[in-house]
């Protein structure tokens, strides 16, 4: 009942917003498919040309997999690095749940530019990790880290772990804490506990976190481009290649509409998995 | 499976705990038979949930010891040490059914599945909510709810059954309900209960003795009546039912009996509850079902405030002459009506060793 007011608004205030998507949301994803069904770069002819030189060139949907891989190996990296993390800010004390915040937070503060830079001077031959390795003596000469697919991947984790985290954090925070009690009552040690009870009920959580994190990934444009480099090629970078490089609008429109598709197949297809799981997780 | 079926003592050992620096239980003592259920009762914030906390392992008292059926547990985790424990929200698991949380306990110790689902079934009929097993805690109204928290904990046959003021979210005919149902259950398993509450009517009727808290410190441990009649403290006598209170001078000390003037003149026997020298400043209680009206010498005077007939009982709520307030109440008779405000009366104590005299402050 509570609900109905807020319906209860006048449609009419809501065409300003309505209007702004359609101008520079519907239009312009229209103008992009309509452009991606054209044979050739001045667009005089129409046809699926487009979509089977991507579709049937293995080069390309190398770089759509591996763009859809590497969101999946960040997605994965902030899971296990952002769960113990949420994991000491819901139990830590409110002091240094501030501190702990601002930690969190930080990277969402300062621009990705930035950051990229600095990881690019941590991950570099003269930089702060190989020097490290050098003087300690566990490793003779450098390791080649930046543009490698681990350094990309460990960058990314870093630049959207506040993706993965805040949504961790809200769900755990929620969690009644005498339902640990009860169930260590009950006879459940320490793992059973968080296996039945604790993971279930962050679930929700954790399904948000992992869709921000992979959608964030795969179109970080800047740092994958930077501190992957030019050996590696991810789908922003070969799309903007076409787009602005070699003026292939047609490619570039239906590099985009199948880079679209495949990440909403993606994402429902997790949501999917999401929806079974909650289904076990609350009926 | 660990099945305590017999019946174990709980014996709480000189605990205390502080929180920080403050502290919240105080050098107790409990020594429960097997089977018995006791109550703790005192006011809010006395330290009766940390009591619970410590007998279940969630936390380690700073000082004593717990001891189920003669050995120390105070180095096992809550998980072993077959405690069952229904908590004030109930604490339920939202994400499983009805079933699979009274399950739980014993999925827990490994028990087979056939044996847990008969046993989830007998505990489902002990509870009589047979027919909700498949339905989410979300599902339930409250007091079922409260029914699945005790067939969770009873369901793995814990030795100690703790109850964190279980009734408080309930309406008060069912309150009466659920007491007397737990009261059932109890008795059937035969399980030690300690339950938590701030509800002396409770206390009373449901246990066979009462722990009152005041502080952390325990005030008195004793049957539900005694601790009625026989307060052990100034605390207990106003905490548990209604007092009047009367501030006065000891005048004479006759081994544990004392005589004490009141401000408005007159004297009144009673009984000396801690030591007490002769001249010491004394506030002394007496239940207002223990005064009555009379034209004794040593009545003290007053006037009639009020008066309410409360079908049973008559509460006169009395003005003495020398600036005091008393109830007195008493049975009333069929088509007896109260005294009219402003009638000249005198009131005494209608029972010797009514009158309990406790130091001032
Ligand atoms: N986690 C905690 N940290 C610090 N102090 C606490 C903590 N838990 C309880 N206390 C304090 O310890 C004292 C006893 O608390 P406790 O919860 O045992 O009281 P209680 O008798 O259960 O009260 P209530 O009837 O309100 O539930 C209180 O003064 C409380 O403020
Ligand atoms: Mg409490």
């Amino acid at each position: 009942m509570r609900s109905a007011p807020v319906t209860a608004y006048d449609l009419k205030l809501a065409l300003p917003l309505a209007g702004f998507f359609a101008l520079f949301f519907v239009a312009p994803l229209l103008i992009l498919i309509l452009v991606s069904f054209y044979t050739d770069t001045s667009l005089t002819q129409f046809g699926l040309a487009q979509y089977a030189r991507f579709l049937l060139d293995p080069f390309s949907l190398s770089v759509l997999v591996s763009t859809l891989w590497l969101g999946v190996k960040v997605t994965l990296l902030c899971l296990l690095l952002g769960f113990p993390l949420a994991w000491t800010f819901v139990r830590s004390p409110r002091l240094a749940q501030g501190v702990l915040m601002l930690i969190i937070v930080l990277p969402l503060l300062t621009s990705v530019v930035v950051r990229t830079f600095a990881w690019i001077v941590i991950l570099g031959r003269q930089g702060i990790v190989n020097n490290l390795l050098l003087s300690l003596g566990l490793a003779d000469t450098p390791l080649r880290l930046l543009y490698t697919d681990g350094g990309v991947v460990v960058a990314l984790a870093q630049v959207q772990m506040p993706l993965m985290v805040l949504p961790l954090i809200t769900a755990l925070s929620r969690i009644d804490p005498n339902l640990r009690d009860a169930s260590s009552a009950l006879g459940a040690g320490a793992w059973r506990s968080f296996v039945k009870v604790i993971l279930p009920l962050t679930l929700p959580g954790i399904m948000a976190g992992c869709l921000l994190t992979f959608a964030a990934a795969i179109t970080a444009f800047i740092t994958q481009s930077l501190v992957g480099g030019g050996q590696m090629l991810f789908m922003p970078m070969y799309l903007y290649q076409q787009s602005s490089t070699l003026s292939n609008w047609p490619f570039a429109a239906a590099i985009s509409i199948i880079f679209l598709v495949a990440v909403l197949g993606a994402v429902t297809l997790f949501n999917l998995l999401g929806r079974l799981s909650r289904g076990y997780a609350q009926g | 499976m660990t099945e305590s079926l017999t019946t174990q003592s709980l014996l709480l050992d000189r605990i205390t705990h502080r929180y920080g620096s403050s502290l919240a239980v105080d050098d107790v003592t409990l020594d429960i038979t097997g089977g018995e259920l006791v109550a703790l009762l005192g006011p809010s914030g006395c330290g009766k949930t940390t009591l619970l906390r410590i007998i279940a392992g969630f936390i380690n008292q700073g000082e004593g010891s717990v001891i189920i059926g003669g050995k120390a547990i105070d180095h096992l985790p809550p998980h072993r040490r077959t405690i069952g424990i229904v908590f004030q929200n109930y604490a339920l698991f939202p994400h499983m059914t009805v079933a699979d949380n009274v399950a739980y306990g014993l999925a827990a110790r490994g028990t087979d599945r056939a044996t847990q689902s008969a046993r989830v079934g007998e505990m489902l009929d002990l509870v009589k909510l047979s027919a909700m097993a498949d339905r989410y805690p979300r599902q339930l109204s409250g007091g079922q709810q409260q029914r699945i928290a005790l067939a969770r904990a009873l369901a793995v046959r814990p030795s100690i059954l703790l109850l964190d003021e279980p009734f408080a979210a309930l309406d008060k005919n069912l309150r009466l309900d659920m007491q007397i149902e737990i009261k059932r259950i109890q008795r059937m398993a035969g399980t030690t209960t300690i339950i938590v509450t701030h509800d002396q009517e409770e206390a009373l009727s449901m246990a066979d003795r009462v722990a009152v808290l005041s502080h952390g410190r325990l005030e008195q441990f004793a049957a539900a009546t005694e601790v009625y009649d026989k307060p052990q403290s100034y605390f207990v006598n106003t905490f548990v039912g209604a007092s009047n209170v009367l501030t006065g001078k000891l005048m004479d000390v006759n081994g544990m009996e004392g005589t004490v003037s009141l401000p408005g003149g007159g004297q009144w026997q009673g009984q000396l509850v801690g030591a007490l020298n002769r001249g010491a400043m004394v506030r002394i209680c007496i239940r207002p079902e223990h005064l009555a009206f009379s034209a004794d010498a040593d009545a003290l005077p007053g006037k009639i405030e009020i008066g309410l007939p409360l079908g049973a009982t008559i509460v006169h709520e009395v003005r003495l002459t020398g600036g005091a307030s008393l109830k007195v109440a008493g049975p009333r008779a069929m088509g007896a009506l109260a005294l009219p405000p402003g009638s000249d009366i005198a009131v005494k104590p209608a029972i010797s060793g009514a009158v309990r005299i406790y130091p001032e402050i």
